[in-house]
Parts: C-alpha cells; sequence; structure tokens
C-alpha cells in the first residue's frame, strides 16, 4: 500500500474476512465484496461454499466452453461444480439455512446497529427488490460478518447506534468489517470492540466516523 | 392411469381460470416451466397471483404474463430488474407479497406435507414480522408463518418417467421441488419422458405421487442472466 492511501481496499476487506474461514467450515458469501473472500481461502484448508439456490461445494467460474445455464449461484452467474459439490432443492438449502448447519457467512450491509442490528434489504421511497436470502442467513447462520465501507458516499456513518432503515435481522451481527476497522463481539450481549484498524488509521479517525457505541 | 399431454396447452386443460393461486419453480431463469408459462399466456386467464421466487425478467419467465397483465399478485423473495414489473407496481397495478426466500421455500414445501403452520426466526423484528404471532421458544422469538396452498403448481424438470417420478439437473432442481408439492394439481414439464424402470429408484428426487400431469417442453431456451467465464489455462 503507497504511503497517501489509506484504509483497505474491497480485496483487502475480503482477505480479512477470509481469516475467518476455519478448516470444515461451511460457509455462504452473499453479493459483491463478500464474494471476493473466496479468492482468500487459505490453501491449507477445505472451505465448502453453499449457494442457496440449491448447491454445497461451488467451483469457479466455468471455461467458455463449459457454461451451463442449469449450473449458477444465487447471484444468477454461471459456475462450475467440484469432485465433493452436492445438490438439493430450495426448501432443503434453508433447513441448512435455518437448521444452523452453516458457520458462517459474509454479507454486505448499509447500516448495523450497535446492538447487532443489520439492514441490508430496502431503502424507503426506492425500488424494492426484496430480502431474497438474506433474512434467513442472518436468522440461521452461526456467525455473520458483515463487510462494508465504513461511511456511505455522502461521508455518513454505517456503524450507527440505531438502524434507520428496515432491519434484515435483529441482533445478529458478530463481526464488522469496514475499510478502516474491525469491530468483534464475543456474544450477543456484548457490545462491540475494535479490534484493528487499516495501515495509517487512528483512533480517533475511527471515533470521528463512527456513532455507535464500542468499546475500544 | 395415463399422465402423459401432447401439449403444454392441453396439459393446463380443464386447469386453468381466472384468479388461480400458481406456485412456480425456478431461480431466476434456472429451472423455469417455460412452455406451461408460454401456454399459460397464450390461454389469456388472468388475475393470476403467482408464488414464485423471482417473477422473471422483461418478457422472460413470469415476465411474459407481466407483460401482457395476466398476473394480479406476485408472492416472491426477490424481483430482481424487470421493468415492467416495476413500472406497474409503482402504478398500483400489481400487488407484491415480500416473503423471505428460505420461508416461501418452507411455506411450500409445509403446504405441501398438510401443515398450515409453522414458527420461524427469519424476519422476527422486522417489517416481515408484522401482524404475525410471535411466540418465544427456549427464550428466543419465532414469528408465525402460514403454508402455501396453492390451486395450480407448474414446474420443470429434466426428465420423469411415465408414472411420473422426477429427476432435476444441477441447480435447476431449486424451488421445483417445493413448489411441485404444494398445488391441488402439479404439472410438470421435461426435456425427455423415459420409460418406467430406466431411473434409479434410489435417485428420484420428486416421486410421481405429486404429479398428475407430464409435458415434454423441449426444445428449452434456457437464458442465463449472467454469463461468467474464466480463461482456460495455456497447455
Amino acid at each position: 500500500m503507497s504511503e497517501e492511501s489509506k484504509g483497505w481496499t474491497r480485496n483487502e476487506m475480503a482477505a480479512r474476512a477470509a481469516k475467518e474461514l476455519q478448516d470444515g467450515f461451511y460457509v455462504n458469501l452473499g453479493i459483491g465484496i463478500p464474494t471476493l473472500v473466496a479468492n482468500y481461502v487459505p490453501k491449507d484448508i477445505t472451505v465448502t461454499l453453499q449457494s442457496e439456490n440449491g448447491m454445497l461445494g461451488i467451483g469457479p467460474f466455468p471455461y467458455p466452453d463449459e457454461v451451463d445455464p442449469d449450473l449458477i449461484n444465487a447471484g444468477k452467474q454461471t459456475i462450475s461444480e467440484l469432485p465433493h459439490s452436492a445438490y438439493f432443492d430450495s426448501a432443503a438449502s434453508f433447513g441448512m439455512i435455518r437448521g444452523g448447519h452453516i458457520d458462517l457467512t459474509v454479507l454486505g450491509a448499509m447500516e448495523v446497529a450497535e446492538n447487532g442490528d443489520i439492514a441490508n434489504w430496502m431503502i424507503p421511497g426506492k425500488m424494492i427488490k426484496g430480502m431474497g436470502g438474506a433474512m434467513d442467513l442472518v436468522a440461521g447462520v452461526k456467525k455473520i460478518i458483515v463487510v462494508m465501507e465504513h461511511t456511505s458516499k455522502n461521508g455518513d456513518p454505517k456503524f450507527i447506534p440505531s438502524c434507520t432503515l428496515p432491519l434484515t435481522g435483529r441482533n445478529v451481527v458478530d463481526m464488522v468489517i469496514t475499510d478502516l476497522a474491525v469491530f468483534q463481539r464475543p456474544d450477543h450481549d456484548s457490545p462491540f470492540k475494535l479490534v484493528e484498524m487499516a495501515p495509517g488509521v487512528t483512533p480517533e479517525e475511527i471515533a470521528a466516523k463512527t456513532t455507535a457505541h464500542y468499546v475500544s | 392411469m395415463k399422465k402423459i399431454y401432447p401439449s403444454a396447452e392441453a396439459a393446463l386443460e380443464g386447469v386453468l381460470k381466472d384468479g388461480l393461486l400458481v406456485a412456480s419453480g425456478g431461480f431466476g431463469l434456472c429451472g423455469i416451466p417455460e412452455r406451461l408459462l408460454d401456454a399459460m399466456r397464450d390461454s389469456g386467464v388472468k388475475d393470476l397471483t403467482f408464488a414464485s421466487n423471482n417473477a422473471g425478467i422483461d418478457n422472460e419467465g413470469i415476465g411474459k404474463l407481466l407483460r401482457t397483465k395476466q398476473v394480479k399478485k406476485m408472492i416472491s423473495s426477490y424481483v430482481g430488474e424487470n421493468k415492467e414489473f416495476e413500472r406497474q407496481y409503482l402504478a398500483g397495478e400489481l400487488e407484491v407479497e415480500f416473503c423471505p426466500q428460505g420461508t416461501l421455500a418452507e411455506r411450500m414445501r409445509a403446504g405441501g406435507a398438510g401443515i398450515p403452520g409453522f414458527y420461524t426466526k427469519t424476519g422476527v423484528g422486522t417489517q416481515v414480522a408484522e401482524g404475525k404471532e410471535v411466540k418465544v421458544f427456549g427464550g428466543e422469538e419465532y414469528i408465525l408463518e402460514e403454508g402455501i396452498f396453492a390451486d395450480l403448481s407448474i414446474i420443470k424438470a429434466w426428465k420423469a418417467d411415465e408414472t411420473g417420478n422426477v429427476v432435476f439437473r444441477k441447480t435447476a432442481r431449486n424451488f421445483n421441488v417445493p413448489a411441485a408439492t404444494c398445488g391441488k394439481i402439479c404439472i410438470v414439464e421435461v426435456e425427455e419422458i423415459v420409460p418406467v424402470g430406466s431411473l434409479d429408484p434410489d435417485a428420484i428426487h420428486l416421486p410421481g405421487v405429486f404429479v398428475q400431469r407430464i409435458v415434454v417442453g423441449a426444445p428449452y431456451d434456457k437464458k442465463i442472466e449472467f454469463t461468467t467465464t474464466r480463461e482456460r489455462e495455456a497447455v
């Protein structure tokens, strides 16, 4: 990273999230930066990616001559299968999500509150696309990591005292990774703690750009 | 027992009427009942409610029936990029019930299994919970969601035998299984009908008891929303 640049890039944020992966984990990755986490799975561990449209063991994008319209991920992109892949229907897929069988999910968010609430599915007044599987994921997956920019395009904090947007889930977030810092909490009754900062970022800057209460 | 019909139109005969609640399989454009949707559009049936994860895209999938204004209401988790959908929705011409994806799948599964309601943690404390019963189990809140009992199920599969045992292919299975089970009558369109005995009984994804009518829908369009590929490594 050059002297002038400050904070983590999208890829560095994804790489930071990948450090939370453990050998044997079953993981669901959201769309956007979370998808990049797949590129940073440590070589010495096995992680199985789940796609909520009905697949375990997501492989890389296919070669151009192996594109198959019957084989897509939850973002509706063409993918490939792996030797250990398995297919199932949507009810079984969300059975494994809701039933607590998925170890970790990485999601984007518009807002996260200091109590672990997350908002990432609708902005009142704008066309609503729907929540897809996000509400099921935050309700059922064992560990919820949010990866998002620390502030909005207007510079407004996104880690805030309480969400202003309609919630996706209540008191569900375990870890927040932004371009500036990492916040974590050991359980859903504890406050978030500032555990890491990007190179060149100071505690004062984090404090200035965060309205949520956190432990330093 | 004769489940095989010569065309999608024939398979829908005596079933269609205005105002039906239809459960449809598919995720995005993957595994959607293309021919049955075409035939429903051509039939002119209207005021339909669709329980379907998505609403197709402009003039693909259920989008074909949106364009002709045959849909009154969608029960979906994600309606994506669909200009005509957006226009009708904002104009108040189309009703939408947003339902979390897993809850939608389970509502179909429950309906098909004779379960009128179930409690889930999904959506607790959100807009989805508004107006729904909340019950505490083990110190945690859950909301009551209702099973879907559809008038008609339309699904797409890979192969069926002549008795309606069905197999799907890869991620095209998706909502097709739960959607199939929750309708009073289920019509499945397939790429190929195979003789009884040629499917492994241990590898049937949807047993024939859930299937009343079968039609071959091939050739298929199988549109892809986002084609993503990687380069082949140089040898």
